[in-house]
């Protein structure tokens, strides 16, 4: 078994593009779930509404792109307007069907055929990310070797020994765009959450009617969370869409939610550095045991009968379950997390 | 579902027909799956209006069959189901059709799906008006035309007599799927009542139910009606597991009900990746009563499965109101769910309440997962789908009553297959999930609810 290549995989992938994805969708979840108690099941289709918002403004109404990230957040931000509105009065748990129920419909709507002619059905878009890559300053062919740097016909390797990273051209680019994003957004947040508007956002989330009786529009102030959350859930699906250059609605699960969930638990929910540090662990450990999995079946460690290679990605997923069921029982507040800040209830 | 790529397809197909064999006389096909691959090895049988077999074709490597044919006239052509690929089957019900060939070449095609197009219960091929136009392009096979989809978004002139029979089907099949949809609402909402946990893993009871069928009916080889006995007990005993090992320890322990709540779905996953991983992605079918004959009542098509299944869990689902109102322990179930604090100084075991409300609701969900599967076969995402219409039902009726969860799921149940009489079928959960979204807005607390529980 190559040791060497299976870390490799794992560490590239842990502060790669995807795990950018759900860092993003997680930073996003933490102001509405970790700092205001809002139990957003649905930010998958947040995610869905910037990236198909994007999509659908550049290949069927061949607006330019910056105008379609704006249909993007601008769809993100109408989306969370019609779920908060009927039910952010109500108990916590109603949030949670309701934006279950929600994202489910847009999935659906999203890859039925009635509209396929503009969203492509069960199977996507594509073609809607050339603006952003071309204004890449990274240059396709550039070959030079400084140290342990290299970069060859635009692929960057940084040779530790131990392990090497190792990333293409596009890869380069997003990542680019999207530490800087995550960087934005964490200083948003953390002069948000330490404002008077973040002490009552977490006031809502200990004791609603305290902050009530002190006169606060308890709603007003959930509808800003849900809306700013979804906002960011929305640019996750912009980076989402744009690594992978299409979108596809079955991506957007409710699977795609509870990675989120399991991301800001992991690292840790009302903690502004949790889902980062979530998001890098939870894509590390996904692809160090895809990756020692598929190398031991190849190397015939583990039998064919006993684990196939299609049987791999369930097997991971199911260990990751289980690992997160295992946390929340044993520590729900996660590495980062305080305790005392996640004794969360709806009775 | 896919009915405007149905008529698409037929249109292109009609048209290069027309184009390659206006001289020869014979009937010809392309098999696709609903991913538009082509279907190898499918086997064809057409026969002459009086029941003798004239050829029987196999569908090439594009998928593509086709039989001469040496005069004109009224011909059967029968798709063996047995030899499409594991789970396909006729999206319309209809393997066998009739067609009228009249000095061309005729198009014959077959709907393929994993699954029976909801809302279609399979007609009788004499009653079917076969299309005797003579230009091909314009020749709706004769699928289209009873393919409730097409029938449905295209054909408006077919309303009337047609248009009610379907509507009256869709009525039944309506209610069926609402007795299903109760059988897992029941138990979710009583689960709900007494500890207050939204489980999310309770559509995934459902596939479970299915998959205990599985095995028994398949790997274990014993007919279905022992497999939704063992389906049933394996459902009873996973939720008294799941409450002795799991929740009633969380509970014991103060976990807060949001925690429990992600756990329930991470339990969720825990299931269905399971069965992904023993089971496998593609819809899995029973060995018993796949295809079955219909009976017609002229205004009313049903297989005789739909109308065992129904009665049977409408018998389940009125023992267990029953239970809930006259015995023992339905009383102490519905004091727990009201107050369980009052319950418990009342000398009630509050914890061994939960456990059986448990176990019924998981022998409840299997049951539920059975007979959908027995209708449309096992896959491993069946229950999440199904979650979303419980959860509808249950809001719909009120959250935690076990009555108001089977009013809500009849009314579910039959609103979902009606609405595919207006809106196509692929989008009839949108309507559902929408009317969950009106409900929130308008009477949170559903039809049978109180308005204290929504705080």
């Amino acid at each position: 078994m190559d040791w060497h290549f299976v870390f490799s995989q794992a560490l590239t992938q842990a502060i790669g593009p995807t795990m950018l994805v759900y860092a993003l969708g997680a930073i996003g979840l933490n102001l509405q779930f970790g700092y205001t108690g809002l139990l957003n099941f649905g930010q998958a289709a947040f995610a869905a509404a910037g990236a198909y918002g994007l999509a659908l403004g550049v290949v069927a109404f061949d607006l330019p792109f910056w105008l379609s990230i704006l249909i993007g957040l601008g769809a993100a931000m109408v989306l969370a307007l019609l779920l908060g509105i009927p039910t952010l009065r109500l108990r916590a748990d109603y949030l949670a069907i309701v934006t279950i129920a929600a994202a489910e419909i847009v999935r659906r709507l999203a890859r039925s055929t009635v509209w396929a002619e503009w969203t492509g059905g069960s199977d996507g878009m594509r073609g809607f990310s050339e603006t952003f890559f071309e204004l890449s300053p990274f240059p396709k062919d550039a070959t030079w070797s400084l140290g342990f740097v290299s970069m060859e016909n635009g692929r960057l390797t940084v040779d530790l020994w131990l392990v090497d990273f190792q990333y293409s051209n596009r890869d380069l680019w997003i990542m680019t765009v999207g530490w800087i994003l995550v960087a934005i957004f964490l200083v948003i947040l953390r002069l948000l959450v330490h404002s008077p508007w973040g002490r009552i956002l977490r006031g809502i989330r200990e004791d609603e009617e305290a902050l009530r009786s002190l006169g606060k529009n308890v709603f007003a102030y959930k509808m800003q969370a849900l809306v700013i959350g979804g906002l960011i859930g929305a640019v996750a699906g912009f980076v989402f869409a744009l690594s992978r250059a299409n979108v596809q609605p079955d991506t957007f699960t409710t699977d795609l939610t509870f990675y989120f969930y399991v991301v800001l638990i992991l690292g840790g929910a009302a903690r502004l550095f949790g889902p980062l540090l979530g998001a890098a662990i939870f894509w590390f450990l996904y692809n160090l045991l895809s990756q020692t999995l598929n190398q031991a079946v190849r190397a015939d460690l583990i039998p064919d009968a006993m684990l196939s290679t299609t049987q791999i990605g369930p097997l991971v997923f199911f260990l990751l379950g289980l690992g997160m069921v295992l946390l929340l029982i044993y520590r729900p507040q996660g590495i980062l997390g305080n305790k005392r800040e996640l004794m969360l209830d709806v009775r | 579902m896919l009915s405007t790529a149905l008529v698409g397809l037929i249109a292109v197909l009609g048209v290069s027909g027309s184009a390659q064999a206006q001289a020869d006389l014979g009937v010809h096909g392309t098999l696709e799956n609903q991913q538009d691959e082509p279907i190898a090895g499918a086997e064809i049988t057409v026969t002459d209006a009086s029941g003798s077999e004239i050829a029987t074709a196999t569908s090439g490597e594009d998928g593509t069959w086709q039989v001469p044919l040496e005069a004109e006239g009224t011909y059967t052509v029968t798709l063996d189901e047995s030899t499409l690929p594991d789970g396909l089957l006729v999206r319309n019900g209809r393997p066998q059709l009739e067609v009228e060939v009249v000095d061309s070449d005729r198009t014959v095609l077959f709907p393929l799906d994993t699954q029976l197009a909801p809302g279609v219960t399979p007609q009788d091929p004499a009653e079917d008006p076969t299309g005797t136009t003579e230009e091909p392009a314009e020749e709706a096979t004769p699928d289209t035309e009873a393919d409730a989809d097409a029938e449905a978004d295209a054909a408006p002139e077919l309303e009337g007599e047609g248009g009610a029979t379907r509507a009256v089907s869709l009525l039944f099949s309506g209610l069926h799927f609402g007795l299903m949809i109760a059988l897992a609402a029941v138990g979710l909402s009583m689960v709900f009542g007494t500890t207050g946990l939204t489980n999310f893993a309770h559509g995934d009871l459902v596939t479970f139910g299915g998959v205990m069928a599985l095995l028994v009916n398949v790997i274990i080889g014993l007919p279905v009606w022992a497999a939704v006995i063992g389906a049933v007990v394996a459902g009873a005993l996973f939720g008294w597991i799941q409450d002795w090992g799991l929740w009633g320890p969380l509970r014991r322990k103060g976990t807060g009900l949001i925690t429990m709540m992600i756990i329930s779905i991470g339990v969720a996953m825990l299931i269905r990746f399971a069965t992904l991983f023993f089971v496998g992605g593609e819809r899995r079918l029973y060995t018993q009563y796949v295809g079955q004959d219909p009976w017609d009542f002229g205004w009313l098509v049903i297989t005789p499965k739909e109308v065992y299944t129904g009665l049977f869990a409408l018998a389940v689902c009125i023992a267990v109101g029953l239970g809930l109102v006259y015995t023992r322990l339905g009383k102490a179930t519905r004091a727990v769910a009201d107050n369980p604090s009052l319950a418990e100084s009342t000398g009630i075991d509050v914890n061994q309440v939960i456990r059986l409300v448990w176990t019924i609701g998981g022998a409840l969900a299997a049951l539920s997962g059975v007979f959908l599967s027995i209708n449309d076969g096992v896959k491993f995402d069946m229950g999440q789908h199904l979650l979303l219409l419980v959860f509808a039902s249950v809001v719909l009726g009120g959250l935690g009553t076990a009555f108001g969860a089977f009013v809500g799921s009849i009314i579910i149940g039959v609103f979902v297959q009606m609405s595919t009489l207006v809106i196509s079928p692929e989008l009839k959960y949108v309507g559902a999930l929408a009317v969950l979204i009106v409900i929130m807005l308008t009477r949170p607390q559903g039809i049978l609810g109180r308005r204290e529980r929504i705080g």
